[in-house]
């Protein structure tokens, strides 16, 4: 379709979402900002072919997940959010330990598969329903609900119960792991 | 789906010390299946606040600007080849 002064604020209206999409994607705030304007740039050149009605936000997120699949190919996570560039994306910075959970819950976060990472954030954060993420996803419906209880299992590993070596024996572990014997 | 905008979610901040204080009140092993609940009541909150926290800086005035100024669209605009938007299933 034609692009209409309302197509083009609904395009502004996801933007929000698909940098946190790109973000969550990537895990730094530059590369997720570059992703999200190569997306916008197809989407605007390609947009005789979204159909009017059917769910724009999901036509956005297919544009920017196969942009970052097909980056990540060639990169292979030879970038890493070393530094924190995506803390530094945050407004508000927080708090000293509050913080450390953060890190550890994204450094988490990228341990998962791919595959899992991107069906638990198109479900978990950005509230599509499994349809939707599996339209975006190019699989069926059973494949994402399985990617994203895998996602959950492995956090929850990670985070709460594994990860004592990798995170550190913090409180949360702790608390989680070792009960009140100690 | 809905767009997440300003919402009555706290900040990172606010979730995460949520998240730490109920950690804390953890009673520990004997309740597997309510612990586990609870864990993953935490990492959907966990998730969520870095999401909204990244959706709540809105619109960057790049991609405002980027938008409007292709308000026109181009006769035959360039396209590469990887991502195309129509196949959407590489």
């Amino acid at each position: 379709m034609p692009l209409t002064d309302s197509l083009r604020d609904d395009i502004l209206a996801s933007v929000p979402s698909l940098r946190a999409f790109a973000i969550s994607l990537s895990g730094n705030g530059d590369r997720a900002d570059d992703l999200v304007q190569e997306t916008l740039l197809r989407a605007l050149a390609n947009i005789d072919s979204f159909q009017p009605g059917s769910n724009l936000p999901a036509w956005l997120f297919t544009i920017l997940r196969n942009l970052f699949r097909s980056d990540y190919r060639k990169r292979r996570r030879e970038v890493e959010d070393a530094d924190g560039s995506y803390a530094k994306t945050l407004k508000t910075q927080p708090a000293q330990n509050a913080h450390l959970e953060f890190e550890e819950f994204r450094a988490a976060l990228d341990k998962l598969p791919q595959d899992q990472r991107e069906a638990l954030i198109l479900v978990g954060a950005s509230g599509f329903s499994y349809e939707d993420a599996a339209a975006i996803c190019g699989c069926a419906v059973g494949t994402i609900k399985s990617r994203v209880n895998r996602a959950r299992s492995k956090l929850s590993a990670l985070l709460y119960v594994e990860g004592a070596e990798d995170f550190g024996p913090d409180e949360t572990v702790r608390a989680v792991i070792g009960g009140s014997g100690g | 789906m809905k767009l997440q905008g300003l919402n009555s979610r706290g900040n990172v901040e606010q979730v995460m010390k949520e998240v730490k204080s109920q950690a804390g009140k953890t009673t520990g092993p004997g309740k597997q299946g309510g612990l586990n609940a609870e864990i993953q009541s935490r990492i959907g909150h966990q998730l969520r606040a870095m999401y909204d926290d990244v959706v709540r800086q809105g619109v960057p005035e790049r991609f405002a600007e980027l938008i409007r100024k292709l308000d026109v669209p181009k006769p035959e605009p360039q396209v590469g080849n990887a991502g195309d938007p129509e196949d959407g299933r590489s």
